[in-house]
């Protein structure tokens, strides 16, 4: 599926393996269970890795191996369920992750300024999207009354105005 | 798409303390309109399914009722300008039927829009800074507070300033839109509760210690619906300039371990009964690993802000004795409430007449109190909890002309937490979700007990009335609640007693099998004439309630059957 990168469609590198598949060289998403297990194995590994984090499990249980990972696949099993936002904050603040974190399931555009502004890098969004609708998206809001991972500069009194890359 | 950022600043009453946009707040609410406005349009080519587009719209404040779209509008912390109650008298007259409808959020309810006029009414309300955001979905809804804040005497802390922190905080906060379910948020700057801050979300008293250092005291997992629970105290103390980094550490919690696959179990109240000691931990843990300094409230923020909620100019005066007119006094013993200030009032507007619909005003009554407000409470204007209106600041001596310019427009009925004080939800007259109706059975029991001197006799009783399981109406904790459920196709009305939501916060106990609706009414009246019977002198019902126990409540309900 299309991946979307500052509101452009970007080419997708990465390659979800599954759980017993051979790994290929190219930079790799892994389910979270075989990342565990082969994490020993996988320390030698030269080309890039990717976990795929499920929505019920606190990053903390990646922590000693975000060093290694280039990549945290989130998922929003259903747009309204929104436990990936905090997810990404947690990679970001606690654990001062700086690697590529994606969101994958379903995300509406509406979502995307607030999945950026948590911390998300990429968004995977459905074959036929109008990057068009979803970079409009971003760009609606541009004054945001909290803090937050995306780029800003500060305003009088809580607000600041966010800066679009 | 920034027209309305352009426009100028609404004209306001000079004196009015509510928070006052300036050019970065009116360009966000230009833009969030927009945003709508293009959300409405992807609908309508097909772009966002129906349930996409539910949420979207409910996050501003659009309902799909039994009749008709309802519009939830935010009036923040229940605090209205002479300016802005008058726009929302237009927005009434114009788009729907002259009249709207104050609930127990603070908030005013529209029940007969249609979904092409919102855009237009969104941009009227931006013309006098109000907006509908967050009215509903699930997210972090309008916060609450003291009707009487910065008027009442035994205010330690104007909550005004936090609420108004919280809600700017709060407002498209991008971790918080996606929430389990919905939140809500209540402050209160008095040791005496008001706003029923054990029964929310979260609830938040804000004081100081020895040191004079401002602080807050944090409960959560309180709340109604179908599971009424009490809250658990989080913290005894968050300093001031950490108050709004231990909110993002309760809501992260909450929102990564909130239930999402049962919507009856998805309140915060579940996870923190389900959790208990563990949450307080989890909140503490979390707080003490994020990041500290981007979350700090700076003082001087609160400083800025603080400022607008700076007393008005009051004049210099005395309290003086009221002028002897029987009428008048029996309206000012229910009505009128001691000020900070000497000399000054706060004056409660009942929106509860004799058979009337709790929480209504017409156009006509808005403009009354919006044209009263300016002539006598420097054009503040507060919407209390229990759905009726409040002019903050009036002269003592200024009372009586209030009084009746309030009578001339069928607002002066004295009945402030007397028994006929109904809090009642929309019930099956309008609300997709109830299952009985609410607002008949409020208006017969107003109706029963129309007699004011017997209601000045049986003195303080809240009654409340919810038409659902949801409890809207906030039965649990009324001294009497009502509520009505279908049974077998069938509306019937249960009832519990000794229900509160003040400091001393209890959910009612069920009393017995439920009433028919014709029936309804003559059990209220055998509940107090029980309470009559058993009463000690000047008694209240809760009171006597709570030294009696249900028993005579039952038996005398019961006892023919």
């Amino acid at each position: 599926m299309p991946l979307l990168e500052d509101g452009r469609i970007v080419d997708d590198p990465w390659v979800t393996v599954a759980d017993d598949a051979p790994l290929p060289e190219a930079p790799t998403i892994l389910p979270l269970a075989r990342l565990q297990r082969e994490a020993a194995a996988l320390a030698g590994r030269n080309g890039p890795l990717g976990v795929a984090l499920p929505p019920d499990v606190a990053p903390e249980a990646i922590a000693p191996l975000l060093g290694r990972l280039a990549l945290v696949e989130l998922t929003l099993p259903s747009f309204r369920d929104g436990r990936a936002f905090t997810q990404a904050r947690a990679l970001r603040e606690h654990h001062g992750y700086t690697g590529e974190i994606r969101v994958g399931g379903h995300v509406i555009p509406d979502q995307y300024l607030a999945l950026l502004r948590c911390g998300a890098s990429t968004v995977v969004v459905p074959e036929g999207a109008d990057p068009a609708v979803w970079d409009a998206a971003r760009r609606v809001i541009g004054i945001a009354y909290q803090h937050s991972a995306a780029p800003g500069h500060p305003l009088s009194l809580l607000r600041r105005k966010l800066e679009v890359a | 798409m920034n027209v309305i950022a352009s426009r100028p600043a609404p004209q306001y009453p000079p004196h009015a303390r509510t928070y006052r946009y300036d050019e970065i707040d009116r360009e966000f609410l230009a833009e969030r309109i927009a945003e709508f406005s293009d959300q409405v349009a992807r609908r309508l080519r097909g772009e966002l399914t129906e349930d996409e587009f539910k949420p979207l719209r409910l996050m501003n404040g659009l309902y799909l009722q039994l009749h008709a779209y309802m519009l939830r509008i935010a009036i923040p912390y229940g605090l209205l300008n002479a300016t802005q109650l008058r726009q929302l008298a237009l927005i009434a007259r114009r788009w729907d039927r002259g009249f709207g409808h104050f609930t127990t959020r603070q908030n005013i309810q529209f029940n007969w829009t249609k979904l092409e006029d919102v855009p237009d009414i969104l941009r009227a309300l931006a013309e006098v800074d109000m907006h509908a955001i967050q009215t509903s979905g699930n997210c972090i809804r309008n916060v609450t507070t003291d009707e009487y804040a910065g008027a009442t005497p035994d205010e330690v802390v104007d909550p005004r300033v936090y609420a108004e922190i919280l809600r700017q905080w709060s407002t498209l906060h991008p971790e918080f839109t996606w929430l389990p379910r919905k939140f809500k948020i209540a402050i209160t700057g008095s040791p005496n509760d008001r706003v029923a801050a054990q029964v929310h979300d979260i609830g938040v008293l804000a004081k100081r210690n020895v040191a004079g250092a401002m602080g807050f005291e944090v409960h959560a997992g309180g709340g109604l619906g179908r599971t009424p629970l009490i809250g658990r105290k989080l913290r005894d103390w968050v300093p001031e300039d950490e108050f709004l980094g231990y909110m993002e550490a309760v809501l992260r919690v909450y929102n990564a371990l909130g239930q999402r696959d049962n919507i009856y179990k998805a309140r915060i109240k579940i996870l923190v009964r389900d959790l208990g000691d563990a949450f307080v931990e989890m909140v503490e843990r979390e707080y003490a690993t994020m990041p500290r300094d981007p979350y700090r409230l700076d003082p001087a923020i609160v400083a800025a802000i603080a400022a607008h909620f700076a007393p008005p100019p009051f004049a210099a005066l005395n309290d003086i004795a009221p002028p002897e007119d029987p009428e008048f006094a029996a309206w000012a013993s229910r009505s009128v409430r001691p000020h900070r200030q000497p000399g000054y009032a706060s004056v409660t507007i009942s929106l509860k007449p004799v058979g009337g619909i709790p929480g209504d005003a017409s156009a006509d009554q808005m403009e009354v109190v919006a044209a009263l407000a300016e002539r006598h409470s420097f054009g503040e204007i507060r919407v209390s909890h229990v759905q009726n209106l409040v002019l903050p600041h009036v002269r003592q001596d200024e009372l009586f002309a209030v009084w009746q310019g309030l009578r001339a427009a069928g607002l002066a009925t004295p009945n402030i937490g007397l028994i006929s004080d109904i809090i009642a939800c929309p019930g099956m007259d309008y609300c997709a979700l109830a299952t009985a109706r609410s607002i008949p059975v409020a208006q017969r029991i107003s109706e029963r007990f129309a007699d004011l001197d017997r209601q000045l006799d049986l003195g303080e009783c809240f009654v409340n009335i919810s038409g659902c399981i949801n409890a809207c109406g906030h039965h649990h904790v009324g001294h009497i609640g009502i509520l009505g459920v279908d049974k077998r196709g069938e509306e019937v009305y249960q009832v519990t007693l000794g229900g509160s939501a003040t400091n001393d916060a209890a959910v009612g106990e069920l009393v017995g099998p439920a009433f028919s609706y014709d029936d309804i009414v003559d059990a209220i009246e055998t509940i107090i004439r029980t309470h009559v019977a058993h009463r000690a002198l000047g008694e209240r019902f809760i009171d006597t309630y709570r030294r009696i126990g249900l028993t005579p409540f039952k038996e005398a309900l019961y006892a023919a059957a």
